[in-house]
């Protein structure tokens, strides 16, 4: 089964393990979330489980938007992502979920964030393209160099070129969940995380861990 | 506070004596070899502080059979079992590299009282 929490990048920090080494972790404000609603495949067609983080006061809700909340009697979250492949029998709408009876330190898991958006770029950023000579008369310093070849008589599909660089979806897979800390609803995680402080990130348990080759998810 | 603040500071040792660069510690090491554990001390002047809160380092240096060996611990280290400070230098300034240059007498910091 799929298990998965919202939570805010709040930063990164040391831990010391055991044995003394510092580890770099990024702590994670994960939940608490309550469940919004369960998608079942006789009525939707697939299984989810929609989360809501952060509530949020009732004024700044709009009309339409604030309605699904009253239905289940909660406070109006400020997020809303569905978690496929849930257990969803065991999850009815208002209930509320936390980090402390999802993961244990130990535990593999993959995290989805959105980058920090770069605006645009050059191809060196970008794509990691090399620059040209600064000088000995050199006038072509960042620029992209060879469209390719002259057969096709076109630029191919998927050329590295100038444009928008990150603000994207992205998904680290199995990083290790250092530590919980239960009381406080925080996750401190190994290594960096996608996006900037303050956001938005969802959790995961990781697709390909050594205990999802073995058989469990 | 901050959460990540409060965090940070949790983490942290106290009872850390008052020491900067120019004096002269005795870093007390756990050393876990296979299941015992055993003592080993570092001595030598401190030749930079680095860093704040918990991830502040400070490198000691010391002259061991003719060869120069420097070790950067981090502050808050729980390998760490104890650092003393020895004696007390008066430097002028808060990075002293200028001692992988100098052997012998000078190599030598004066006491501060």
């Amino acid at each position: 089964m799929r298990k998965g929490i919202l939570g805010e990048k709040l930063g990164m920090m040391q831990l010391f393990t055991e044995t003394g080494e510092a580890k770099a972790v990024t702590v994670v404000q994960a939940g608490p979330c309550v469940v919004v609603s369960v998608k079942t495949p006789e009525k939707d067609g697939y299984k989810a489980v929609q989360l809501g983080f952060q509530p949020m006061p009732e004024k700044r809700a709009t009309k339409p938007y604030a309605g699904q909340f009253k239905k289940i009697g909660i406070a109006p979250q400020r997020f809303l992502r569905e978690v496929r492949d849930m257990d969803i029998e065991a999850y009815q709408p208002g209930q509320e979920i936390r980090v402390g009876d999802l993961f244990t330190a130990g535990e593999r898991v993959d995290v989805i964030g959105t980058s920090k958006g770069k605006g645009f770029q050059g191809v060196i950023k970008r794509f990691h393209g090399r620059r040209g000579p600064m000088s000995h008369g050199s006038m072509y310093h960042r620029r992209p160099g060879s469209m390719g070849a002259t057969g096709p008589n076109r630029v191919l599909k998927g050329k590295p070129l100038p444009g928008h660089m990150g603000a994207q979806r992205v998904t680290v897979q199995n990083l290790e969940v250092v530590r919980v800390d239960a009381d406080r609803n925080l996750l401190f995680i190994a290594g960096g995380l996608p996006g900037p402080q303050k956001g938005l990130l969802l959790i995961q348990n990781a697709v390909k861990s050594a205990a999802s080759a073995k058989g469990g998810v | 506070m901050d959460i990540m603040e409060t965090l940070n500071r949790e983490q942290r040792r106290e009872n850390l004596p008052d020491f900067a660069p120019g004096d002269t510690v005795r870093v007390t090491l756990r050393i876990v070899e296979g299941s015992h554990e055993r003592l080993q001390n570092f001595e030598g002047p401190v030749i930079a502080r680095e860093g704040k809160g918990l991830s502040e380092t400070f490198t000691v240096r010391k002259v061991s059979f003719g060869v120069g060996v420097e070790r950067t611990f981090p502050l808050h280290s729980p390998r760490i079992e104890k650092i003393e400070v020895v004696r007390r230098g008066k430097v002028r300034r808060a990075k002293l590299f200028y001692l992988r240059q100098r052997s012998g007498k000078a190599a030598r910091i004066k006491e501060r009282s």
